[in-house]
């Protein structure tokens, strides 16, 4: 299962990139969001996996019985997938003004403030 | 007593909530936002006259016990960098009253301005590393908007950069914060500390520390990852410019000499030797980028990447006496470079350009505001007494003491060429004869009285800080001094965090 992950991780920031890579202002965007993606991934499976055991306490005790799945991770990446959207949504509307305003969708167009 | 460190993030959470529900009343917002930055920076100094008579002080929000809980923990060098943020906050909303236009003003300038404010000082005041994740998205959400805010062509071509290259790195900090949390099973600042020591797999951790040394670098514009600063911080208003440079990227350098000094000591050496590197490169790439600029605040842009270099040769070095030249340094830095980007932005409000070229005159025209340049850039140049030269000596006597030759002369080098980009401004901007038709230049646009303190007020007050930093450097070096023997010996900060209730 790790493995299955790790690949998958490894996939997505390899689209990720590559989108970046593009001259579209809108194939930047998707990279960006591929990137966030991979990383909450990441988290996910870095932390390790643990499958069937959920974090429950029993009645009296003072933490749940071994092995347990790290519920912290799991808040972790609830965390960053609220953050992830929140900027997602920024850059889209971002994009759709540099588009307005320059007439372009091309990040090699977008030159003038470079030195 | 602990209470103090909660509300550098309060009053200005306060202070933007505030303003939203005054959103149709400018004059309010306005009200509002001075209060706010005015109390933010006393509260901030309590905590660092609290912190720098009892020791490091840490809160655990919500009694929480650390490591489980997000823990809030100041030590002498992030009580400074909050006065520095409220300073820069009262500084450049002061500044902004006569600079920004209402279409700004009424689409959320000053909420902006404080959300950011809120994120600077959480940044600086959190212990918890998935916390520093967050108070990162919060200053930087913010930043997006304060840089694209007004929607002029070449501001969203700045943007569109600077928001690209951040969230890319804070895509590579959440995916190092992952690995290190399946490394340690923790993320608190202290508890990692601890767990980092000895621990049983080196290359997985040396991984993890390249992936923060990027992460930070991108935020602190370090070489080679500097490009997106450049090509961004010279589009905004210069209010906006002055509080990025002062605060934004000192975060990022605050970020690494944080994570470097508590949780990632090589023993080895190697790290120093490449953050030396690292240094010397950043400060001489900037330096040389900026000779070339013949825009007043480009160069100036370029030149925040070239300080940034002398805070790295701080950490670099890596001695008490070496950080605490960075911590002075970062002092000064924030202070002049400000104060040199306000200039800028009031010679523009005469001129109307910031073209070095098709501007002159102005020290016959403005005596005093030459002056109120002079004494920044002298200061950046390292010119005895002012600030700058005291910064410079302590790094460099501390480079010498541990014979690190090459960057002690980078530095001194790049001082050198700083001085002459200084002199370049100075000669263009101020002394030579205006240029075309003198007799057909328009009349300068009148100051009305409130703008001409608003103006000159912030830098006027950084300036005559410049000169008191540098005429009694020796209580402000002993309290940097104090804070980097904190950082150097983490042992008190790891006690702290660990045993503090609520």
């Amino acid at each position: 299962m790790e493995f299955a992950l790790a690949l998958i991780v490894g996939v997505l920031y390899a689209c990720g990139l590559y989108l970046m890579l593009r001259r579209s202002i809108v194939k930047l965007i998707i990279g960006l969001a591929l990137l966030s993606n991979a990383a909450n991934l990441l988290i996910f499976t870095a932390a390790g996996l643990t499958r069937g055991y959920p974090p429950l306490v029993a009645l009296g005790a003072a933490r749940p019985a071994e092995p347990f799945a790290d519920p912290l991770p799991q808040a972790l990446i609830l965390t960053a997938i609220v953050i992830g959207f929140g900027v997602l949504a920024f850059a889209m509307v971002l994009a759709y003004r540099v588009y307005q305003s320059t007439g372009t969708d091309d990040l090699d167009n977008l030159r003038s403030t470079d030195t | 007593m602990t209470n103090l460190l909660v509300l550098p993030i309060l009053i200005p959470a306060m202070g933007a909530a505030l303003s939203l529900l005054l959103w149709r009343s400018r004059a309010l917002q306005r009200a509002v936002a001075l209060g706010a930055v005015a109390a933010l920076l006393a509260a901030a100094g309590a905590l660092l006259q609290s912190v720098a008579e009892t020791g490091i002080a840490a809160v655990q929000v919500g009694d929480w016990p650390a490591p489980y809980g997000i823990t809030l923990v100041a030590d002498v060098f992030s009580a400074i960098m909050a006065v520095l943020a409220g300073f820069m906050g009262l500084a450049v909303v002061l500044y902004s009253f006569a600079t920004i236009d209402a279409g700004r003003e009424s689409y959320g300038y000053y909420p902006l301005l404080q959300v950011l404010l809120m994120g600077v000082c959480g940044a600086f005041l959190t212990g918890d590393l998935f916390n520093l994740y967050v108070w990162f998205e919060v200053l930087l959400m913010a930043s997006f908007v304060l840089l694209a805010l007004g929607g002029e062509r070449a501001q969203m071509e700045g943007a569109i950069k600077y928001v690209t290259l951040n969230l890319i790195s804070s895509a590579l900090f959440l995916a190092a914060l992952g690995i290190l949390y399946g490394i340690a099973g923790t993320l608190n600042m202290a508890d990692l500390a601890v767990k980092l020591r000895g621990n049983s797999e080196p290359g997985l951790v040396m991984a993890v520390t390249s992936l923060f040394f990027i992460a930070f670098g991108i935020k602190a514009a370090v070489f080679p990852l500097f490009f997106w600063l450049p090509a961004s911080y010279h589009t905004p208003p210069v209010a906006v410019t002055a509080l990025f440079s002062g605060l934004l990227t000192k975060v990022g350098v605050y970020s690494l000499i944080r994570t470097f000094t508590l949780l990632f000591v090589d023993e080895s050496g190697r790290t120093q030797t490449f953050l030396s590197a690292i240094a010397g490169l950043t400060m001489i790439t900037g330096v040389l980028g900026a000779v070339a600029q013949y825009d007043f605040r480009r160069l100036l842009s370029f030149h925040i990447v070239s300080q940034i270099g002398y805070l790295l040769m701080g950490l670099a070095v890596m001695t008490s006496a070496a950080l605490a030249g960075a911590i002075y340094f970062m002092v000064h830095v924030v202070l002049s470079k400000s104060a040199l980007f306000l200039v800028s932005g009031v010679v523009e409000r005469l001129r109307g350009t910031y073209d070095l070229k098709a501007l002159g005159g102005l020290y016959a025209a403005r005596p005093w505001l030459a002056i109120l340049f002079l004494i920044p850039a002298l200061s950046l140049a390292g010119m005895p007494p002012l600030s700058g030269f005291f910064a410079k000596l302590a790094l460099i006597q501390a480079g010498l003491t541990v014979e690190r030759y090459v960057i002690v002369t980078a530095a001194l080098t790049v001082g050198l060429l700083t001085l002459f980009s200084m002199i370049k401004i100075w000669t263009e901007v101020f002394w030579k004869l205006p240029q075309g038709d003198i007799g057909a230049s328009p009349a300068e646009p009148q100051l009305t009285k409130s703008e001409t303190v608003q103006l000159f007020l912030p830098i006027i007050a950084m300036a005559l800080l410049i000169v008191a930093l540098g005429l009694a450097a020796e209580p402000f070096m002993s309290l940097a001094q104090s804070g980097a023997e904190q950082l150097i010996d983490s042992r008190a900060y790891v006690q702290t965090v660990l045993e503090a209730r609520r």
